[in-house]
């Protein structure tokens, strides 16, 4: 089971993720990177089932990176992002759902600000300052809705990220030893910890 | 002659051209002028009504102006009925675009969208062209203000200033020399625009109020020189509100535009007497 996370703060956002790629009794990795940059300042971390994992995300990736070629560099806002993806989730909900649940996090340049998207498999859409994906919830909500504030700065945001892992580690019946965690700003999408290397193939 | 060139919409000529297109760019320059200009603080179009007949009906609707979303409008000259269809189109295209983002197209592309559905009738299918110029004004945050003019072949352009439809070569001359000059009471001191550098920092965008007065002036000298009555015009606008973020648009009523007509006759009283 997938776990995601994202905390917004004053000037970013912090996308997290396990690392496991997993199913019935079998660990097939245990590096996967599930926090997709949709965007030069933007990523998605997603979680669900490999198959809807990746062929949604590349999806909207390769769909955002079209729009950007249409239309001379332009941006697609976090907002119209988000806006999006939910059409297309609403749109194959009664043919053949994406089983997909995603934050998306990203930095507008135009407003200097972050923002956080909640969207799930249903199509739900929901503009938030912390949220969870997975059996995380259950742990963790309560460890953001305590400790997230307005005007976080970046290493408090990370903490309370940090915070959520080790409630799950400690408490979590599934083990996830590995954990991605990036962060979205001005400068763009980078990595600021993994557990294991996404690249080592 | 390249007469056997002529009717199909689809062939080029021996000389390389699209001689259907280039008939539908005829049939646009009897149609009623229409002038755009871009101002600090918004944009001006005005256009020439053309009244056939005392027995019509008087309208609501306008046969020149169109409002295609909340951030954008555009002016007709050409086909009535084969403008409709476009602006259709183009309406479709800006609800489908803030359904899909949830946000306001940005103009170029609904221009785009709309020149691509005519380019489409200059390439396939054995239809003939629409008889439509446009003029379209616009805004958006990632560019401000907007002017664009488009033809039946599907180019657009962006412009400052610029006119479609009778004698808008006569329009876009006056514009050229108008447009970003000094207010009156500097003659004598103008120097000749050049194509260089300097003259480009010397133009200084007008207001909306200077470049409506600019419009209805280009309209009287389109217009066959007489100064044009307010019936015969409609003077559209389109500026911001207080918060900045939403367009206001706005077609005047017959007193202001008149007022518009007054001032400009005043102006050109005094720069005759000067």
């Amino acid at each position: 089971m997938d776990t995601v996370f994202g905390v917004k703060y004053d000037g970013g956002v912090i996308i997290a993720a396990d690392q496991g790629n997993a199913r019935s009794i079998l660990m097939y990795q245990k590096n996967l990177d599930k926090v997709v940059p949709l965007s030069s300042h933007s990523a998605l971390g997603i979680s669900g089932p490999n198959s809807d994992l990746v062929n949604f995300s590349e999806y909207v990736q390769k769909n955002i990176a079209l729009y950007e070629l249409s239309n001379d560099g332009m941006k697609l806002s976090t907002h119209a992002q988000a806006n999006f993806m939910r059409g297309e989730l609403a749109a194959a909900l009664r043919r053949g759902p994406y089983q997909v649940n995603v934050l998306l996090g990203g930095y507008d340049a135009g407003a200097e600000s972050s923002s956080l998207y909640f969207l799930d498999y249903m199509a739900s859409l929901q503009k938030v300052n912390y949220g969870c994906q997975g059996y995380a919830s259950s742990f963790c909500l309560s460890i953001m809705d305590r400790d997230w504030k307005e005007g976080l700065t970046e290493d408090e945001a990370i903490a309370i990220v940090e915070h959520c892992m080790k409630e799950l580690q400690t408490r979590f019946l599934i083990a996830q030893p590995n954990f991605i965690i990036k962060v979205i700003d001005k400068d763009g999408v980078k990595v600021a910890k993994f557990g294991a290397d996404p690249a080592d193939t | 002659m390249a007469r056997r060139y002529d009717s199909s919409t689809t062939t080029f000529s021996p000389e390389g051209r699209l001689h259907q297109v280039e008939y539908a760019i005829e049939a646009i320059n009897n149609a009623g002028t229409c002038v755009g200009i871009l101002a600090q603080d918004g944009i001006v179009m005005a256009s020439e009504k053309r009244v056939t007949s005392g027995l019509l009906a008087p309208s609501k609707t306008s046969e020149k102006t169109y409002k295609l979303c909340d951030h954008a409008a555009c002016t007709v000259a050409g086909l009535t009925a084969d403008a409709n269809i476009l602006i259709d189109q183009a309406r479709l295209r800006a609800g489908r675009y803030s359904y899909q983002y949830a946000e306001a197209i940005p103009v170029e592309q609904l221009v785009e969208h709309v020149c691509n559905y005519k380019q489409a009738y200059t390439q396939y299918g054995g239809l003939r062209p629409f008889g439509v110029a446009f003029l379209f004004a616009g805004y958006d945050p990632h560019h401000g203000f907007q002017l664009y003019q488009s033809d039946p072949s599907g180019n657009y352009s962006g412009w400052k200033a610029t006119a479609i439809g009778a004698n808008n070569q006569a329009g876009k001359s006056l514009l050229k020399t108008e447009y970003g000059a000094k207010p009156e009471g500097g003659d004598g001191d103008e120097e000749m625009k050049t194509d260089d550098d300097d003259a480009e920092e010397e133009i200084r965008v007008p207001d909306v109020a200077e470049a409506l007065r600019l419009a209805v002036k280009v309209l009287s000298k389109t217009m066959d020189g007489t100064i044009p009555s307010p019936e015969k015009m409609e003077l559209f606008t389109m500026t911001l509100d207080e918060s900045g973020k939403e367009c206001v648009q706005r077609t005047l009523t017959v007193e202001e535009s008149k007022k518009v007509v007054e001032e400009v006759e005043a102006e050109t009283a005094a720069a005759g007497d000067a």
